[in-house]
């Protein structure tokens, strides 16, 4: 049997019934890891020990009667901007050096509540900037479907990570896209939650509005299930709503007969991929071919997101970076005076993409530009936000694509930074308007994944996951594995 | 309206960036594209539009006024790249 | 040429909550460096703000307290600037919608009243503090997170004020308010209520505003009133020497008694303001500002005003004593006792207020709590002691702490008023000074009083002064 491509709710189901112990299935885990990371490159730490330890208390646990959760037991990783007590986190850049941080982000806490395993600590776009995981700070991460394309980004390693079954599920981060435009280039299940839904405490933050936690998973019900886990107020996060949080994976129910979708037709521009176009006019047919109603509609503010994003996202981003500056914390660079310390550390301690955010954010909040540029861009959001208020009056759900293109060659958008943006085209808007949204395997085009993108109203997560669970159900691409070389 | 490479030099020396002859002209003309693309939103007449600074509606959202103990000494230095008489050392300010 | 000085200040004072604004650090003053901080106030990758509930609550008691008009709709700001005492390289703050605007308090200088206008009330967060040490390579710098996070409230005036007397007097109102509202213990030599001087001068009558300066590091009422005495007198010669007034941040050094430049318009900061995306935005509707105003104590002028129309005290009496809102407490607590209000006030504004000076201790903390104080006055009042006695007696209840019935027993301090008794020791007196009694048949009143004298020398001033002058004047 192979334990590494098992979901969590199939492994959970055996470590519940004892057919198998935490042990066993985190020893399985370390072995995938130890004979395919090599090639992989998903991982920046591995916690084995601390993993095995963590086991070796859930099988303690389960042998004294006691039954800690669908969860425990089961092993999984955390992108590398999540902060674990006792365990780096880098965010994939140099600036942090080895930076131990004194506390678990608030999503680690309640996993470790749960009885996770946590295998290590996953690579990254630096700081969470950038759409192919190719601007770490340490080395690109490849993806399990063709080791010369990127996997995407930022949450790059989690999504192969969990495709190549190196960890039965990860989370990442999604501020445009982080987590749905790589798991549709690697073929596994991303959710970003509606902003609010899971507390952000104790993750490393990029733009601070923007940000959302989410699970990346290998099918819906472990989606549904890690979103249970995670969901929820937090007394240390403003943002994170006192919402009840519903039983997720106990409403998941096949049918979505009457289900009124939306197909906005902006998300089907130029640059768009022909046959990436119809595999998602294929999927989109299969929802109606299930008895869900769908229909072209418009949100007309679309192409508009993209660059109010940019300068969004990194304004906050040079306010958020500022604290990196080698006084508390992480690298320095030391210099004859303390503001050539600072210039010196941050230099030294960013990469280019991180680097150029900064500039442009900086610029976008500079004494004469603010109006013309932030808040400029504030009031677009306003817009997009209208958008997709109006859409919803009408419809249930919106279906577009993941992503305009499959999963691009290494280096092949290295050098272009506006061409690198635009590969967040689809998953953006959604960003700006704080809804949830998930990506799910719906077909594949050169042999590659194509990822379905279904977006919810706030806080419906529910009718997201019982959608694609519907879909999944009556498919069979998320069963498929990448090709290996390893048993 | 492009943006100089003075302008770049002040952004930076706000940002506390040191950037390398290479580095400013890249990211002048970079800043420029980027920028050049961001002209886009000038078609759009927001005169009578909210910003959205939060996508929640969420307000007052307070916490207690209940003092929690903090961290140990030794753990909030132990991140510092360069400690002294249980505070962070950093070169001489002013 | 004759010229004005235009003067407005902006205030910092610490808020007195119990844990930080926003995390739950403790606020206490003191302590070794770095033992009051966590994840959240050394602005660690991944933390975020949970705003104080009572921060709020305390900058609204203070916006009512000022007359201004709260807004019911605000925001946080982060203000962004690198400096090492700020761990996240900005500030939490408010910007372009501050908590509460458009307010006023008056003032009385040279027995003038004046209305001063308050621009903005906003909350924001202190910073860390540095200490310098010289070395080698310019020496270094150490950083203590203690105070970083300590919620502060920042008042603005308008630039109403003419001169530093009414500076000094504008910021010992204000502090007078913040102890009335409980809100800050307004230490400035701990640096819990701070000021900032934007001063500039333009010759008398013109309606134009010269070039201001902003002076800094004022850390007492003194230093402000001469910091600015100083600053105008400067401002004055550069203008008078054909010169024009340069803007700056400007600094007071207080032992040389000058101002100097810490930096020049030309280096002045871009703070890049923009709304704090971690905290979600603040509603105060009616309902909370009625629950906060019907929770306001009474503040000074309310409180002047009622010891002058309801007790009779003369204005500046009533003054002195509503200066502080202990001392007010006090001689109010003392009249509910002994209900003769100038006496009281005679006493409080005289020896007591002397003894507690000299002491260095708050109404608060005097070791003579009014109850006694009461006592002590009821004594005199009885007879029991005389006045000179009763004066004694306080001083021996400050440096003991006794009660004034226990002090005066144990001391034997009692008046004698017994006619019998004293009539005796007159008789001595009388006899043993047969020439000025001879001296007072003559006509020459003032004999009396050395008899009275040593009728008091002989008693240890005991005795009760108006049967001694009866009783000499009946043998006499």
């Amino acid at each position: 049997m192979d334990l590494h491509y098992l979901t969590a709710h199939e492994l959970g189901g055996l470590l519940q019934h004892r057919e198998v112990s935490a042990v066993e299935a985190t020893e399985a885990l370390i072995d995938r890891i130890e004979a395919l990371d090599g090639r992989v490159q998903a991982y920046l730490t591995r916690t084995a020990e601390q993993a095995l330890e963590q086991a070796r208390a859930v099988d303690a646990a389960r042998a004294r009667g006691e039954e800690p959760g669908p969860l425990a037991g089961v092993p999984m990783a955390l992108k590398d901007n999540l902060c674990t007590e006792g365990v780096r986190t880098t965010c994939a850049s140099r600036i942090l050096g080895d930076w131990v941080p004194p506390y678990d982000a608030a999503v680690v806490r309640r996993l470790k509540a749960a009885g996770a395993v946590i295998l290590g600590k996953l690579n990254m776009d630096e700081f969470a900037m950038g759409s192919s995981t190719e601007n770490s700070g340490f080395f690109p991460t490849r993806n399990p479907w063709d080791l010369e394309r990127v996997p995407g980004g930022s949450s790059g390693g989690s999504v192969a990570a969990v495709a190549a079954g190196e960890a039965v599920y990860a989370l990442g981060s999604d501020t445009g896209g982080s987590i749905r435009q790589p798991a549709s280039f690697c073929g596994v299940v991303g959710l970003k939650p509606t902003y609010g839904r899971v507390s952000r405490y104790g993750l490393v933050a990029f733009a601070s509005s923007l940000d959302q936690i989410g699970p990346i998973t290998r099918d819906v019900t472990d989606c549904a299930l890690v979103l249970g886990a995670i969901a929820g107020h937090d007394p240390f996060d403003s943002t994170a709503a006192d919402l009840p949080v519903p039983d997720y994976r106990a409403a998941l129910k096949p049918g979505i007969k009457g289900l009124k979708v939306g197909v906005p037709r902006e998300y089907f521009g130029a640059g768009m991929e022909p046959e990436v176009e119809a595999v998602i006019r294929r999927a989109i047919a299969k929802l109606e071919e299930l008895g869900a109603i769908c229909e072209e509609t418009s949100l007309p503010h679309t192409e508009y997101a993209l660059p109010a994003y940019y300068l969004v996202a990194p304004a906050e981003a040079s306010s958020n970076l500022a604290r990196y500056d080698g006084v508390g914390f992480g690298l320095r660079v030391p210099g004859r005076d303390i503001i050539e310390m600072y210039m010196n550390t941050r230099s030294q301690g960013f990469g280019p993409e991180v680097k150029r955010r900064i500039m442009l954010g900086t610029y976008a909040l500079s004494s004469g530009y603010y109006d013309a540029y932030y808040l400029k861009a504030l009031q677009v959001r306003t817009l997009i936000r209208r958008d997709f208020e109006t859409a919803f009056t009408k419809y249930d759900l919106l279906a577009t694509p993941t992503s305009p293109t499959v999963a691009f060659r290494l280096g092949e958008r290295a050098g272009d930074p506006l061409a690198m943006y635009l590969s967040d085209l689809c998953t953006i808007p959604i960003n700006m308007a704080g809804l949830p949204a998930l990506s799910l395997p719906c077909g594949f085009s050169q042999g590659l994944p194509v990822g379905l993108q279904l977006i919810g109203k706030a806080f419906d997560e529910v009718t997201l996951l019982q959608a694609a669970y519907t879909f999944e159900q009556s498919t069979t691409y998320h069963r498929r594995r990448p090709e290996l070389g390893v048993a | 309206m492009p943006i100089t490479t003075a302008e770049v030099e002040h952004v930076a020396l706000l940002a506390r960036l040191k950037l390398s002859p290479g580095e400013k002209a890249a990211y002048t003309e970079q800043l420029n594209a980027i920028l050049e693309y961001m002209d886009k939103l000038n078609a759009l007449d927001t005169r009578d539009v909210e910003p959205t600074a939060h996508v929640l509606p969420l307000h007052n959202v307070f916490r207690d006024d209940v003092a929690r103990p903090g961290l140990p000494r030794d753990r909030a230095l132990a991140g510092a790249p360069e400690a002294s008489e249980g505070q962070f050392k950093v070169p001489r300010v002013v | 040429m004759e010229y004005e000085a235009v003067i407005g200040l902006e205030v910092h004072t610490e808020l007195k909550t119990n844990s930080k604004a926003f995390c739950g650090c403790t606020t206490a003053f003191g302590g070794e460096p770095n033992t009051h901080v966590c994840p959240v106030c050394l602005g660690l990758p991944g933390v975020l703000p949970v705003i104080n509930r009572r921060v709020v609550e305390f900058g609204l008691k203070t916006a009512l307290a000022l007359n201004c008009q709260v807004e019911p709709f605000c925001k946080f700001d982060r203000k962004n600037y690198y400096y090492p005492d700020l761990p996240k390289n900005y500030q939490i703050s408010q910007y372009d919608l501050p908590l509460a605007r458009k307010g006023y308090l008056t003032i009385t200088v040279d027995g003038q009243e004046r209305v001063i206008g308050i621009t903005r009330v906003h909350m924001e967060e202190d910073a860390g503090k540095l200490i310098h040490v010289d070395g080698p390579d310019g020496g270094y710098s150490l950083v203590d997170y203690n105070r970083t996070g300590v919620p502060l409230l920042e008042i603005v005036s308008e630039p109403d004020l003419r001169t530093p007397a009414e500076a000094r007097a504008y910021m010992e109102k204000l502090k007078t308010i913040l102890q009335y509202l409980d809100v800050s213990d307004c230490k400035m030599e701990e640096g819990s209520l701070r000021c900032d001087a934007n001063v500039s001068v333009r010759p008398r009558g013109s309606q134009v505003l010269g070039t201001k300066t902003e002076v800094k590091n004022m850390n007492s009422f003194r230093a402000l009133q001469r910091a600015l005495e100083y600053e105008i007198e400067r401002q004055i010669a550069v203008l008078e020497g054909g010169g024009q007034v340069q803007q700056a941040t400007m600094a007071w050094d207080e032992a040389r008694g000058v101002t100097y430049i810490m930096r020049t318009k030309e280096e002045a900061q871009d703070y890049r303001y923009f709304p704090e995306p971690d905290l979600v935005p603040l509603e105060i509707d009616g309902d909370w500002i009625e629950q906060v105003r019907a929770g306001l104590p009474e503040l000074p002028d309310a409180r002047c005003h009622r010891l002058i129309n309801d007790y009779g005290l003369p204005a500046y009496d009533a003054g002195v004593i509503t200066s502080s809102r202990a001392l007010a407490d006090y001689f109010d607590r003392v009249v509910s006792l002994y209900p003769d209000a100038k006496v009281v006030s005679n006493w409080i504004m005289g020896d007591f207020l002397r003894l507690l000076n000299a002491a260095g201790l708050e109404p608060g903390s005097s070791p003579v709590p009014p109850e006694e104080m009461a006592a002590l006055l009821q004594l005199q009042k009885e007879g029991t002691i005389s006045g000179k006695i009763a004066k004694q007696v306080l001083e021996e209840m400050f440096a003991t702490g006794k009660g004034a019935r226990l002090v005066v027993e144990e001391k034997g301090l009692v008046q004698i008023s017994d006619a019998g008794a004293l009539a005796r020791i007159v008789e001595e007196v009388l006899a043993a000074n047969p020439g000025v009694v001879e001296d007072y048949r003559n006509g020459k009143d003032k004999a009396l009083g050395f008899l009275v004298g040593q009728v008091m020398k002989a008693t240890k001033g005991k005795a009760n002064p108006g049967l001694v002058n009866q009783l000499l004047k009946e043998r006499l």
